[in-house]
């Protein structure tokens, strides 16, 4: 389990991250969202103890990782896989790690075989791609074999195998009792990874909870409705409450409703319809409307 | 593109990142700080004179040479001089208008230098013989600028053959600090390769003909005279300019 | 103990110190051969002549000690250590001890190697190490190449990039502790107190081996040769101990 108590991080006058609180749970892969530059891999550097919280505090089951006794069998981490020696192979790299933590040296190869890089072991690291790369990473979060994991934006680059490999991945581990937060600036991403969901922007939390029920609550629900006898039904669909917008096309857009209602109401009234279909706002505007006022740097589009 | 361009391009390259200004500023306030304290310590058993303002030179040529390295290393190190050679693809010229922008700037530094000691020096002691009034004199003080972006030249060569940081900058310093000065050691012949070592030549330009305190001025066994020496020192470092526009040109990018 | 084990696994698992011991004995060495075959009587063979390129493989080591610092710092494997070690300071502490011990054996081979080598050249030179000074000259290398090891790990750990970190040890040692003594009448009372001036002190004191001209000015020094190593070991290590404080307050 880790916590996240009222962490904060300055930078002069600049607030990274601005009193997060959350927790993560074991036995689920937690998202951990947010656009670029929200804070997010400032949150999980404090969480590691790299840096240091400017107040609140980050607690991996209960203690603060400095406490931790051999950490790497408590917590494995991958947030950035270029760090690595680029003259040194890849087993060499993954035997000072396992040595540093009391580990026996069968493990390396142990991790080895589970991402797949036994055939390069010996080669440098710095020839690797970074698909390979990422693979080492994930080699060193699971050398200790530990029960909290932690991911910083793992599919960032990677080709769609990548992607899926680290996905089914990430979820085997969960599925093992462990618990795996893993940051993305890609809701579509964690919509198909994570089942729980902490989402920042500017540093601040704005949503936590289960990723259904962010989908629910942030993609707005909508009624395409075509028919000849428009001016017709848009006034009774109003009389009803709902929000009925004229499209440029000559549809409406209702919101509200759900296809079955007013489907109802149009047979109650008489009115012909071509088309009843129940449209679905897209993920990445429900993030984009969530996170919008708190991206960091705003690209204008179309001026 | 053409030459005006690329020495633009090199310019705002330079100017744009940090490292140089750091360089210069430190080559320019320790060298002539340095003088300060030198002077301010001179009486009449070890009196003031053009060349012992001079005396803490070398330190900013230190320095400057680091800085032109870095010009060159850390395009190699951030990839940015694919870039450069993506935009101008034949290579020898923009690391030729790389070169002559770092010379151009070592030397005004190098005069700022040369000229901030002579002058603070001035100011602490007035009643100093600080006069510029025979050739090697001059030769002392204005030769500075030349000595500077020759050494320029050379750090940039040697930035591109070795490509990496601190190698370069190992290699530049131990070099000219060390191996010039232990050569020395062996006798016999040791003193015999020294007169052909550059920094000895650079050195006699500089030096020769003024004698004070801190240095015989002597040279009286260099193979050349004054500019004969500068002659050959920027020989052997546009030599190795040569050797390493033609190593750029030919290796992969 | 572990830890000792960890950062030897490091360094030896990257190419750049194995180039820098390399080139630390071999060039010392044969500019000990260079020397000794061109003594004659005018300049005789001795314990303090065939020591006097040691200071070049001393420069090397300094190198290859901040290099195994930055360059953790510059490709972020010292993230990865702070992750495996949160106690940065006991790791810190280890990467230093292993870096003087193989600076000192360093020192020890380039020492031996040069008096080895010379008495080889020039069987019939008095290169007997028969006086406490001599063996001062040729054995202490191994512990001043292993002190400056610690000041230049300390100089890595405080400035974090290899540029900067081998053009600070270079200009110094080399060019600064000299060039102070230019300064008229008080640039020789500080220079009796920069650091390798009292390692030099300390290989040196009471030799009279050197070539005149050829050696460092000789200085008044506060100490004898054993207060003087004292001194630049304080130096190092007050050094380091500013450094790991540093380390453990940053963020990594």
């Amino acid at each position: 389990m880790i916590e996240a108590i009222g962490l904060t991080k300055r930078y002069g006058t600049t607030v990274a991250v601005d009193d997060l609180s959350f927790t993560i749970a074991p036995g689920r892969v937690t998202g951990f969202l947010g656009p670029n530059g929200a804070g997010k891999s400032t949150t999980m550097r404090m969480i590691l103890g790299l840096d240091r919280p400017t107040s609140g505090k980050a607690l991996i089951d209960g203690k603060s990782y400095a406490q931790l006794d051999r950490p790497l069998r408590t917590v494995g981490a991958l947030l950035d896989a270029k760090w690595v020696h680029p003259n040194r192979s890849a087993k060499a790299h993954l035997q000072w790690l396992a040595k540093s933590n009391g580990l026996p040296d069968r493990r390396v190869g142990e991790v080895l075989d589970m991402v797949g890089l036994t055939a390069v072991a010996k080669r440098r690291a710095g020839g690797f791609s970074l698909g390979m790369s990422q693979r080492l990473g994930i080699a060193g979060a699971l050398l200790g074999d530990p029960q909290v994991l932690l991911f910083d934006e793992p599919v960032n680059g990677l080709d769609p195998e990548g992607i899926l490999w680290i996905r089914q991945f990430m979820q085997s581990l969960a599925a093992e009792g462990r618990t795996v937060l893993v940051s993305s600036h890609l809701l579509s991403e964690m919509a198909v990874t994570a089942q729980d969901l902490v989402v920042i922007g500017k540093g601040k939390i704005i949503s936590q909870g289960s990723t259904t029920e962010f989908i629910e609550k942030a993609t707005e629900n909508s009624v395409l409705v075509r028919s000849p006898h428009l001016s017709k039904l848009g006034p009774l669909l109003v009389d009803k409450g709902y929000t009925v917008r004229n499209d440029d096309d000559g549809a409406l857009t209702v919101v509200g409703a759900t296809s079955d209602q007013i489907g109802d109401i149009a047979g109650a009234n008489g009115v012909v319809l071509h088309e009843l279909s129940p449209q679905r706002g897209s993920l990445e505007q429900a993030f984009m409307q969530l996170t919008g006022d708190s991206v960091e740097y705003h690209a204008e589009i179309g001026k | 593109m053409d030459q005006v361009t690329l020495l633009a391009v090199e310019r705002i390259k330079l100017f744009s990142t940090r490292s140089p200004w750091w360089c210069m500023a430190l080559a320019m306030v320790i060298t002539i700080g340095m003088a300060a304290v030198i002077a301010a310590n001179t009486d009449e058993r070890f009196p003031l004179s053009v060349p012992v303002s001079q005396g803490f030179t070398n330190f900013g040529m230190v320095v400057i040479m680091v800085m032109a390295a870095l010009a060159v290393t850390t395009e190699y190190r951030f990839g940015t001089i694919r870039s450069t050679f993506l935009a101008a693809p034949d290579r020898v010229r923009p690391l030729l208008a790389k070169t002559t922008v770092v010379a151009l700037l070592s030397a005004l530094v190098g005069e700022v230098i040369a000229f901030g000691s002579w002058g603070i020096g001035r100011l602490i002691k007035p009643d100093a013989d600080m006069a510029l009034n025979s050739a090697a004199e001059w030769r002392n003080v204005a030769g500075t600028g030349l000595v500077f972006a020759f050494a320029a030249v050379l750090a940039v060569a040697v930035g591109i053959l070795v490509r990496q940081t601190a190698a370069a900058v190992a290699i530049l310093l131990v070099y000219t600090m060390l191996l010039e000065n232990l050569i020395g050691i062996i006798p016999t012949i040791g003193p015999k390769i020294q007169r052909w070592l550059i920094g000895r030549n650079s050195d006699h330009f500089l030096t020769a003909g003024n004698e004070s305190f801190i240095s015989e001025g002597g040279g009286a066994d260099q193979p050349f005279g004054p500019w004969g020496s500068l002659a050959y020192y920027a020989a052997v470092c546009v030599g190795f300019l040569v050797v390493a526009l033609v190593v750029a040109k030919r290796r992969d990018a | 103990m572990t830890l000792l084990a960890v950062e030897r696994i490091k360094l030896f698992s990257t190419r750049s110190p194995w180039w820098c011991m390399a080139l630390a004995v071999t060039l010392t060495v044969g500019m000990a051969a260079l020397i000794a075959a061109n003594t004659n009587d005018e300049f005789p063979l001795s314990v303090g002549v065939s020591q006097s390129f040691s200071n070049f493989g001393m420069i090397v080591i300094m190198v290859m000690a901040a290099l195994a610092v930055t360059t953790e710092y510059r490709f972020g494997t010292i993230r990865a250590t702070f992750l495996a070690v949160p106690g940065r300071v006991q790791a810190l502490i280890a990467k230093t001890v292993v870096v003087a011990v193989l600076a000192g054996v360093i020192g020890e081979v380039v020492a031996f190697g040069s008096w080895g080598i010379s008495t080889l050249i020039k069987p019939n030179a008095d290169m007997a190490i028969n006086s406490s000074v001599e063996w001062r000259n040729v054995a202490g290398t191994g512990l001043v190449f292993a002190l400056s090891a610690v000041l230049a790990v300390a100089v890595g750990t405080l400035v974090r990039q290899t540029a900067g970190a081998v053009a600070i040890l270079l200009v110094y040692a080399l060019l600064v502790e000299s060039l102070i003594g230019l300064i008229p009448k008080i640039g020789v009372n500080i220079q009796e107190w920069m650091p390798f001036m009292h390692a030099n002190n300390f290989l040196t004191a009471d030799s009279a081996a050197l070539p005149e001209g050829a050696g460092p000015p000789r200085l008044d020094f506060p100490f004898g040769p054993w207060g003087s190593l004292a001194y630049f070991a304080a130096i190092s290590v007050g050094l380091l101990v500013v450094a790991l404080a540093v380390a453990k307050k940053r963020d990594a």
